[in-house]
């Protein structure tokens, strides 16, 4: 019998000190090459046993059952592809909808249809829509984590048919090299560019196909430092919350514009969600 | 009521890998909460694992598992159909009993 103990922790940290130690004696170029095969490895370690698993199965307990004010279950939520067809929505998502005429994400979809079907009161869902560090997955991110899961191996296909869905486009692109706050940041300023890293975590070109396909299929994650898993909405708010930028309101249009200019880019990758990050 | 555990459970010639994930919060006892009160401890006690209904492993635990504790462990003389059931019950008395199909 194999387990897990807390000890675990106390090793992580060992592995630390022991890199720290190599860093000072080692060139620094080689230093970082170390550095970073030390932190894939470290991300190896993670991939069995992915605690979003957990998550995954409460959100599909949630799906079907008879829950809030109208006493229904989501099972009839069109994500996209038809009501009650989950297998590969988050794949296409956002995606404009004829009944809101918006265009909406995986998370503000969900929302709505707890709204429309289960007769729950928005504002009250969504005024805490992301758990704290350590917490239990809020219903929304248990959720979103099944429906995500229901994509995996799909290939990404955001759609641009729709005028709204091109225009949805058009002002995530505008969003994403926009400058400001105190800063004078941008999502660009970290995401645009070769050979960008903060710390030792190199940086995504989001601009680009390939790290494109790499972000938008591996979120949501459950992410190891925090303990809980985070969804896309969740990176966005927090990419705002990192340049200073006002806070971002859950399922805001610039939310859901930025997730459209990322999937469009990301077109062909495939879902690879819940994943696992340090 | 407690929340699913993962089951995977893979036939390899008469060796059946089992790899269980459960949910669980595995509170130590040790630790103290904003207003400096101790949380107290909860963690699951016991675990059994059965093939068709057949009792295999039983485990005694305590607080130095880790939060959403998993476990690996293989089985001899299993096959692909079998089933396998993983119950477990924690200090409170809460209990929770899957079971999976080995493939």
């Amino acid at each position: 019998m194999k387990t897990r103990t807390a000890r675990a922790g106390a090793a992580m940290a060992a592995l630390g000190a022991v890199l720290g130690a190599i860093a000072i004696g080692a060139p620094p170029a080689a230093a970082q090459e170390d550095t970073k095969a030390e932190i894939e490895r470290y991300r190896e370690m993670l991939q069995d046993g992915n605690p979003a698993e957990l998550t995954v199965l409460r959100g599909e307990g949630l799906w079907k059952e008879k829950r809030g004010p109208k006493n229904a279950s989501l099972e009839e939520c069109d994500l996209g592809k038809g009501p009650g067809v989950v297998q590969g929505a988050y794949a296409e998502l956002p995606r404009h909808f004829a009944d809101v005429d918006a265009v909406m994400d995986a998370e503000t979809r969900i929302v709505h249809c707890m709204v429309a079907l289960q007769g729950f009161d928005k504002a009250e869902i969504t005024k805490r829509p992301f758990s704290g560090t350590g917490q239990r997955a809020t219903d929304i991110e248990a959720l979103t984590a099944f429906v995500v899961e229901e994509s995996r191996g799909v290939p990404v296909n955001v759609p641009q048919q729709h005028p709204k869905e091109i225009a949805a486009y058009q002002r995530g692109e505008r969003i994403f090299h926009y400058r400001g706050g105190p800063y004078d940041f941008s999502c660009a300023s970290c995401h645009e560019g070769e050979n960008k890293r903060i710390r030792l975590q190199d940086l995504p070109e989001l601009t680009k196909s390939g790290p494109a396909q790499l972000a938008f299929t591996t979120w949501p994650a459950y992410r190891v430092s925090q303990g809980a898993l985070r969804t896309m909405q969740w990176r966005m708010y927090d990419c705002f919350r990192q340049q200073r930028f006002p806070e971002m309101v859950f399922g805001s249009e610039a939310s859901i514009d930025l997730i459209t200019y990322l999937g469009v880019t990301a077109k062909g990758g495939k879902m690879d969600s819940p994943a696992i990050k340090r | 009521m407690a929340d699913p555990m993962k089951i995977r459970a893979s036939a390899k010639g008469d060796v059946v890998d089992v790899r269980v994930l459960m949910a669980h919060e595995m509170e130590t006892g040790q630790r103290k909460d904003a207003e400096g009160k101790t949380i107290p401890a909860w963690y699951i006690s016991e675990v059994v694992a059965s093939l068709n209904d057949k009792p295999v492993l039983k485990a005694h635990w305590g607080p130095a598992i880790a939060k959403n504790p998993y476990m690996q462990f293989k089985i001899r003389g299993g096959k692909a159909g079998d089933k396998v059931t993983i119950s477990w019950v924690d200090n409170k008395g809460d209990k929770r009993t899957d079971e999976a199909t080995v493939s």
